[in-house]
């Protein structure tokens, strides 16, 4: 393949590595933003997530998309309701004091993930897509006849993949709805700016710190849920999206939604397309270096402002 | 008797104890041992910065892969001489953490934890990315002939031991009187309340820094050692998982106290060493520990010791 057609195929994955990105960094976004803790543990939730879809998939008959819809509503229910337990049962009593959240969620981490290992086991599993219908792709180019359409080998993408893509276009914006227009997004941003004022205004912080802990969580899931068509499920594939959404919600600004949206695509194109060109070890240890230099130079993020 | 009396005592007590083990114990638990000295040089590393100047760092792996590559690859690829690449390693430990030292200490708090784990995990896909010198994940073993020093074999059951107690002995000694010295009681000045350390005219970042070398040092010449003593070098070493455990050993023994490191090492080993038994996923353990001790002993067996019965301990 000629270099414009692989820039467009790489581009193509690198688009569908961002959404999923995009879903598992904002939940961990939120959970800052809201809650000022930082959850080392996000990146089992989100491989939980993949764990249940596999278990759901592999228990509901029929056809391959029922197995699929029925994962992606009780896969993020599940987690988010058990991550609002771990939220009630340890960060609650430990007063959400940040060093001491961060130990205790490595904790969970390493409960979360040795035990999916006990009873899942360390092979990897993979969930049908519920359509896959393989699309070529189209290539316009100026050649000897003027303009001229073609369609190269190889440069072609899955209507799964476009489906990922707008799957995360429509959760986000629903997202965003859920925030700015609702009465529930108006407690969660209360509670995010003060509190104790809050509190003192009636509104429940406990329960809304559960919620938001769920809820970020929750997202999570649905990334993993989406891409486990995709990826298999494995008990170790939560460290690249730990690391990975850390980068955009330090790139974006600790907090910022609409950051951590364009940080996502950011990065997941540039993985995307970086990797299929360069060595992608290469690829991962720029990022982490570039991540560390910005929180070292630039700690509110590129779009944040400095937290108080 | 005085408190520094007291401390002395107990200091020595351990080294004695530590001593007539060798004697008393089965080889199998003689070797235990021995990785546990040397453990926990690194613990009490990582204890300098983390219990005594109250910085945590999630990239500490990397200084102990420093010291351990640092020696490795100049004894078995140089062909340096053990004594000469043993204080090479420690070397590059106290280089990487005097750079990484500059640069994180511009954060504080939350970022200072993230930044140290970024660097960690980019020094840790550095050593995949050069597989060809590293041997990557894979590491490489280094050989018998290799790891002698002054005719004394180090892979002999009573060679390894020694040196593991006299490295670690140097190291515990040199350590309890730093903590005690003007500069040690400034560190814990800073970790208490930093704003008013630097207004007593302290210079809070540089010693930040000095305390980041150190730590970096002594956790290195943790790495250089596991290296020398039990001659094999992986990429296993600068995983994430290398920077939790000294965190995880500090905690369970007591952060912030001289005797901690050990006592949590100790513990930590056997707790895994007896649970892997029956199951593969031993770091399940370490998980319930971690979240346990956060909520209900955060200052640790040494730190819960300190405060009920023993006031003086250092």
């Amino acid at each position: 393949m000629e270099f414009g057609p692989h820039l467009m195929l790489a581009s193509l994955e690198g688009a569908v590595i961002a959404s999923i990105l995009a879903l598992t960094a904002m939940g961990l976004s939120i959970v800052f933003g809201v809650m000022r803790v930082v959850n080392v543990a996000h990146g089992e939730f989100f491989m939980l997530g993949a764990v249940i879809a596999w278990w759901v998939a592999s228990h509901v008959g029929g056809h391959a998309a029922f197995g699929f819809l029925a994962a992606l509503i009780i896969a993020p229910l599940f987690v988010g309701a058990m991550a609002a337990g771990v939220d009630r049962l340890i960060l609650k009593r430990i007063e959400y004091d940040p060093d001491r959240t961060i130990v205790g969620t490595i904790g969970v981490l390493y409960i979360i993930q040795q035990t999916t290992l006990m009873t899942f086991g360390p092979d990897a599993r993979p969930v049908e897509a519920p359509f896959n219908t393989r699309l070529a792709l189209p290539w316009f180019e100026w050649g000897e006849n003027g303009f001229a359409m073609f369609w190269p080998w190889g440069l072609s993408t899955t209507s799964y993949k476009l489906f990922v893509i707008v799957a995360a276009a429509v959760i986000l914006l629903a997202l965003w709805m859920l925030i700015t227009r609702t009465k529930l997004g108006l407690i969660m941003r209360a509670t995010q700016q003060d509190s104790e004022t809050a509190q003192a205004f009636g509104v429940p912080v406990g329960r809304v710190y559960s919620w938001v802990f769920g809820l970020g969580a929750g997202l999570a899931a649905i990334g993993a849920v989406l891409v486990v068509p995709i990826q298999q499920a494995h008990y170790l594939m939560g460290h690249d999206p730990l690391l990975l959404s850390f980068i955009v919600v330090i790139i974006g600004g600790l907090g910022s939604l609409p950051g951590t949206v364009i940080a996502a695509f950011l990065i997941g194109m540039s993985d995307g397309i970086i990797s299929v060109f360069f060595s992608p070890t290469l690829a991962k240890i720029f990022a982490t270096l570039l991540v560390a230099m910005v929180l070292v130079f630039r700690p509110q993020g590129l779009m944040g402002r400095r937290a108080p | 008797m005085t408190a520094s009396r007291k401390s002395m005592g107990l200091h020595l007590g351990v080294l004695v104890v530590l001593a007539a083990l060798f004697f008393i114990l089965p080889p199998y638990h003689t070797g235990n041992m021995a990785r546990i000295m040397v453990l926990a040089i690194y613990a009490m590393g990582y204890n300098f910065l983390f219990g005594y100047t109250g910085l945590l760092s999630l990239g500490h792996a990397l200084f102990f892969a420093a010291g351990m590559y640092g020696f490795g690859m100049t004894v078995t690829q140089l062909g340096l001489p053990v004594p000469v690449a043993f204080a090479f390693g420690i070397l590059a430990a106290a280089v990487v953490s005097l750079v990484i030292g500059l640069l994180a200490l511009r954060t504080s708090g939350v970022a200072f934890m993230i930044v140290t784990l970024m660097f960690a995990q980019a020094g840790y896909l550095t050593i995949l990315y050069f597989g060809e010198y590293t041997r990557g994940d894979e590491g490489f073993v280094i050989k018998q002939a290799q790891r002698t020093v002054a005719g004394i074999d180090l892979t002999s059951e009573a060679g390894r031991y020694g040196a593991a107690f006299i490295l670690f002995a140097i190291c515990f000694l040199l350590l309890a009187r730093l903590v005690q010295s003007p500069f040690g009681r400034t560190l814990i000045a800073i970790r208490e309340n930093e704003e008013r350390t630097r207004m007593l005219g302290y210079d809070a970042t540089r010693l930040k820094l000095q305390a980041i070398v150190v730590s970096g040092a002594v956790s290195g010449m943790g790495g250089a050692t596991y290296a020398l003593l039990f001659g094999y070098v992986g990429a296993t070493f600068a995983t994430v998982q290398y920077s939790i455990f000294p965190l995880l050993w500090v905690l369970l023994g007591g952060a912030g106290t001289t005797v901690g490191p050990l006592i949590g090492v100790l513990f930590m080993f056997y707790l895994i060493d007896i649970s892997s038994s029956y199951t593969d996923a031993y770091m399940l353990i370490a998980g319930v520990v971690l979240v346990l001790l956060t909520m209900f002993a955060p200052q640790g067996l040494a730190g819960e010791l300190r405060k009920r019965v023993m006031p003086w301990l250092p």
